[in-house]
């Protein structure tokens, strides 16, 4: 019965999700104010539908429905609760649903905060919304039905992957997703203003909070899947530049050009063309990605596992969206206007020249994960593009990134001096290098690539320092103290200090890393120690543990240094019963100054194991980085301006609205 | 549209073709892995028989005739499923086929062909592997089919089919045998 | 990929090992692992010794590990046969510890997997004609791209002001720095 009310929602929900994405959008080119109302009642019955549908898939999986096929290919009686509940997204039809849901929310959210836009620009981005959301419904009663039923019942399922298994599922899916569907909004608010021909500053402060505030949500997605990769993986690495999370860091890439280049639309009005064809090809990799995971046309871990027929409707879907608003932006661009002047030595220059550095970046990855598959479709053979080609070629562009960084807010809008920007910033230098030197020499040896990951980090840290000593200055009339005048910082540019900050950590925690990382392989017996980096490690015991669904060797190893007890690891190689394949749970202490990371290798003969013992230096600091990152973003995007409706001239916007 | 405005095109342009690429991609198999051995000598093996420890034989041993490599193991289920379809095809004694038993126990093997038919003219025992790496076997089962010079001259990937059979194997064998 | 067989294969039966056939199994192979470890434990009791390393030659098994983590794992979704626990990528490890004992060079190592595999077995893309765009690329479009702007903004300062839009935000708006 709930599925079946959960299969006549999602049918109910296409037919609402196609009225709301046509009679608005015409009602706006008509001038028809009742068409153009539908809109946001439209949005929100969309939204409440898609939510009985995922409430209904959600209520199968805890109830154990296996009579639904999906709940039967992705559950198990014996699976926890919270696995039940992430098993909802743990497979190809669901995370569908998944995605739809985030949309829906996402189309809520514009449909209840956007009463300060005129009615034909909400009327046409809750279309451009609706008609995504009626895409994806299509695709889903087409070929991917979440509620399909299974008879016979079988009496138990297959039960969740076990690598999904994993406090990470529960959240890293839905934050990664809050993040690939919220550009839908920056995008739905391009292709509007396309429509309707009203390209100004005004549109691009509208844009920007969205913008960021899905931006932050990738962040975290990202951060997420990293963290997990590391805790769960066993072998201590974190990125592999797989085609699977290249399809995540692209749309950061493109919205993280996206979030700075609206920076200069708002201020200036000028690139408003680039600006939009920004937001449109950030939204479309979220779709290219969600293409290249599911139509088999890339081999990565992540992959879900689907028929080309799938990735032939997804193909289409693309072509008509991106298509469309390419073709759209073909056709409307070239009468947008310049906007206002600026010099070529000034802020909005350099954040242009970000622009053209993250683009960069962001097709050379593109290049690197099509590549194997253009060579082969050329019938030129087959190659491997892995991380030895996308290090080689990202690294290397950051480097310019951080260095703008540094500069870009200490420079004025409209026209900045070079000269005086070296005076001001030329202790920020000094102190950066010092800092590096020292920091690699009190790791024990210093080494050009670490040196250079610290002067990126430290570099950044000075700035900022500089930026913030040179705000609380006593300026011009104003007579508060410096606590006064930090206080006064508007609350954007506090996130932009933070999340610039959340860089230098993430480059400081990646350059310890990857220099100053310990290994230790070793065979132990019970009552065998080894020694890493001043840690003792004493291998005490190993027995059989029972998980609810698996059964496991737990290894303890306690850790002490210099004799007194640091922390107990227990390490694990468990054996899923249902799905029989072998998981290795590496055991981690995590540290403000380093993890400590214990993992079970295979046994050997006479009863000792293969053990790996990581000491890994500041290596939190990657995902503490990205987490300050987040933090920034969530802070830029919640700042009042963007709430208060902006009256020209008006004194009250003088001290929330100095710009970030 | 003059040419100035032109250059508002590129994007569309750009991913007309990314999506022809991704559309031509739908119908490749990212995981096969073409062998860079077509064209080129079969590597040289010195193997013992797998029902005779004490028999060797040797790639220069099939020098003159054209013959097919099958790769099999006890362990492989794919292989039971073509493994039909090869008993059938070698009762038409149309080629000599040498089989190679990947990875395996010798009993296990042996067991194996007793129960389910044995195709093969011999097998040898590649107990460790090293061989099939050579050849470049990364799965099972894999056909390679030699000509009388000892040159590769195909690779079939995974299980035999009819189709294969008619319309890749034969015609080859035809070809090498004139 | 049904064509295909599969390369995890059951452990050989002598050695304990969690991975079994049904329940029955698993407990078998963990029971023989904690008697053996009980065994040890009686055997070598009183004598915490300071762990030997798993690898008879560390620097050596640094190297290998270094070349592998290169190297394309063909048996899995995208894994290096440095981190795989698949049979081929164990076994291809042991054979690139075979070279480096040789003394081969990292270079010699790598031609070896490719004569075999192909170019696909590298995670590094080797630089030829037909890979050019992939090395190249990036570095044409950064070029390119700033070049541009350059060329673009400077355009822009070369302008007539009534090309330009009024400056809305400035009179509105206040730095707190002047």
């Amino acid at each position: 019965m709930i599925p079946e009310i959960g299969q006549i929602a999602l049918l109910l929900a296409l037919a609402v999700a196609l009225i709301q994405g046509t009679l608005p959008i015409l009602g706006a080119a008509r001038g028809r104010s009742d068409w153009m109302s539908i809109a946001r009642p439209a949005a929100q019955t969309h939204f409440l539908l898609v939510a009985i549908a995922f409430v209904c898939l959600a209520s199968s999986f805890v109830r154990n429905d296996f009579s639904v096929l999906y709940v039967a290919t992705n559950s198990n009686s014996a699976l926890p609760l919270q696995y039940r509940i992430a098993g909802v997204w743990g497979g190809h039809e669901g995370s569908l649903l998944l995605w739809l849901m985030m949309l829906c929310g996402w189309m809520l959210a514009v449909s209840q905060f956007s009463r300060h836009l005129p009615q034909p620009m909400t009327a046409r981005i809750l279309g451009v919304m609706g008609l995504i959301g009626a895409g994806f419904l299509l695709f889903m009663l087409m070929t991917s039905n979440p509620f399909e039923r299974l008879f016979p019942v079988p009496a138990d399922g297959n039960d969740l992957n076990p690598l999904l298994q994993d406090p990470g599922m529960v959240v890293h899916p839905p934050m990664l997703y809050m993040g690939y569907v919220g550009f839908s909004v920056a995008f739905s608010y391009a292709v509007a203003a396309l429509l309707g021909g009203n390209l100004d500053a005004t549109w691009a402060r509208w844009t920007r909070p969205w913008t960021t505030a899905a931006w932050t949500f990738l962040t975290i997605g990202i951060m997420l899947g990293s963290m997990w990769a590391y805790y769960v993986l066993g072998w201590g690495g974190w990125w592999f530049w797989d085609p699977v999370e290249n399809a995540s860091f692209m749309p950061w890439l493109a919205g993280t050009a996206l979030i700075h280049s609206l920076a200069v639309t708002e201020k200036r009005g000028a690139f408003k063309s680039w600006t939009v064809l920004l937001a449109i090809i950030a939204f479309s990799l979220s779709l290219l990605g969600t293409f290249l995971v599911r139509s088999g046309v890339l081999s990565s871990v992540h992959a879900f596992a689907t028929d080309p027929r799938r990735g032939l409707f997804i193909l289409a879907f693309l072509a008509v969206v991106i298509g469309g608003s390419l073709a759209l932006y073909a056709w409307r661009a070239p009468k947008i206007g310049l906007g206002s002047r600026f010099e070529l030595v000034s802020r909005e220059t350099m954040l242009l020249a970000n622009n053209v550095l993250f683009v960069v970046a962001m097709l050379s990855v593109l290049l690197g994960t099509l590549y194997p598959l253009l060579l082969d479709a050329l019938g030129m053979g087959k190659i491997s593009v892995g991380p030895p080609y996308f290090d080689t070629v990202f690294v290397p562009l950051m480097v310019p990134v951080v260095f703008l960084m540094g500069v870009g807010p200490l420079a004025r809008w409209k026209k900045a001096e070079l000269p005086d920007l070296a005076k001001r910033l030329k202790w920020a230098v000094v102190a950066a290098v010092i800092a590096a030197l020292t920091t690699g020499w009190l790791a024990g040896r210093i080494t050009a690539g670490a040196t250079l990951g610290f002067l990126m980090s430290f570099w950044v840290v000075a700035a900022v320092a500089t930026d913030v000593w040179e705000r609380v200055q006593p300026a011009g009339g104003v007579r508060a103290g410096w606590v006064g005048r930090l206080a006064l910082m508007p609350r954007a540019m506090v996130g932009m200090l933070i999340a610039h900050l959340g860089v230098a950590a993430f480059a400081f925690g990646v350059s310890m890393v990857n220099t100053y990382e310990l290994e230790r392989d070793v065979k132990m017996a019970v009552g065998d120690t080894t020694e890493v980096s001043g840690y003792t490690f004493l291998f005490r015991d190993l027995k059989n543990v029972q998980g609810p669904n698996y059964e496991a060797m737990q290894g303890l190893m306690e850790v002490t240094r210099n004799g007194k007890p640091v922390v107990v690891l227990h390490p694990e190689k468990r054996v899923y019963r249902v799905q029989k394949n072998p998981m290795t749970e590496a055991a981690i202490d995590p540290g403000f100054t380093r993890d400590l990371y214990v993992s079970l290798g295979e046994p050997v003969d006479g009863g000792a194991w293969i053990v790996r013992v990581y000491v890994k230096p500041f290596v939190d600091w990657i995902w503490g980085g990205c987490l300050l990152m987040a933090l920034g973003g969530a802070l830029a995007a919640s700042d009042r301006r963007y709430r208060v409706k902006q009256k020209q001239g008006s004194p009250a916007t003088v001290a929330s609205g100095a710009q970030a | 549209m003059n040419m100035k405005s032109l250059r508002f095109i590129i994007p569309l342009g750009v991913f007309a073709l990314l999506v022809f690429f991704l559309w031509r991609g739908l119908r490749l198999d990212p995981h096969e892995v073409p062998s860079p051995l077509i064209g080129k000598p079969a590597p040289s093996f010195a193997l013992t028989r797998l029902d005779d420890a004490n028999a060797t034989l040797r790639r220069d041993d099939m020098l003159g005739k054209v013959w097919l490599l099958n790769v099999w193991a006890s362990w492989c289920g794919a292989c039971r499923e073509e493994h039909p379809l090869l008993v059938e095809f070698s009762k038409t004694k149309a080629v000599p086929i040498i089989g190679l038993n990947y990875k395996d126990q010798r009993s296990d093997g042996l067991g194996w062909l007793n129960r389910f038919g044995n195709p093969y003219d011999a097998s040898i025992f590649d107990q460790n592997g090293r061989v099939g790496i050579d050849f470049g076997v990364y799965g099972v089962p894999e056909t390679f089919v030699i000509d009388k010079q000892g040159i590769i001259r195909m690779k079939h990937i995974g299980p035999l089919t009819p189709d294969v059979i008619d319309k890749r194997l034969m015609p080859m064998l035809r070809k090498l045998n004139a | 990929m049904a064509t295909h067989g599969v390369i995890h294969r059951p452990k050989p039966s002598p050695q304990p090992s969690p991975r079994g056939r049904g329940r029955e199994g698993l407990d078998r192979g963990v029971r023989r692992l904690w008697t053996a470890v009980l065994l040890s434990l009686l055997a070598f009791g009183a004598f915490a010794k300071d762990a030997p390393n798993a690898a008879a030659d560390p620097a050596l098994e640094a190297r290998m590990m270094r070349i592998a983590q290169e190297l394309r794992c063909l048996v899995c979704q995208n894994q290096t046969i440095a981190d795989s626990h698949a049979d081929l990528a164990v076994d291809l490890r042991e054979e690139v510890r075979v070279m480096l004992r040789k003394g081969e060079s990292d270079e010699q190592v790598r031609k070896y997997m490719t004569d075999r595999y192909g170019d696909f077995v590298l995670y590094r893309p080797p630089v030829k004609a037909t890979t050019w765009l992939l090395w190249f690329g990036p570095g044409v479009l950064l070029v390119g791209g700033l070049l541009g702007l350059i060329l673009l903004l400077r355009k822009r300062t070369r302008m007539s002001d009534d090309r330009f839009e009024p400056d809305e935000a400035d009179g509105v708006e206040e730095e707190v720095r002047t």
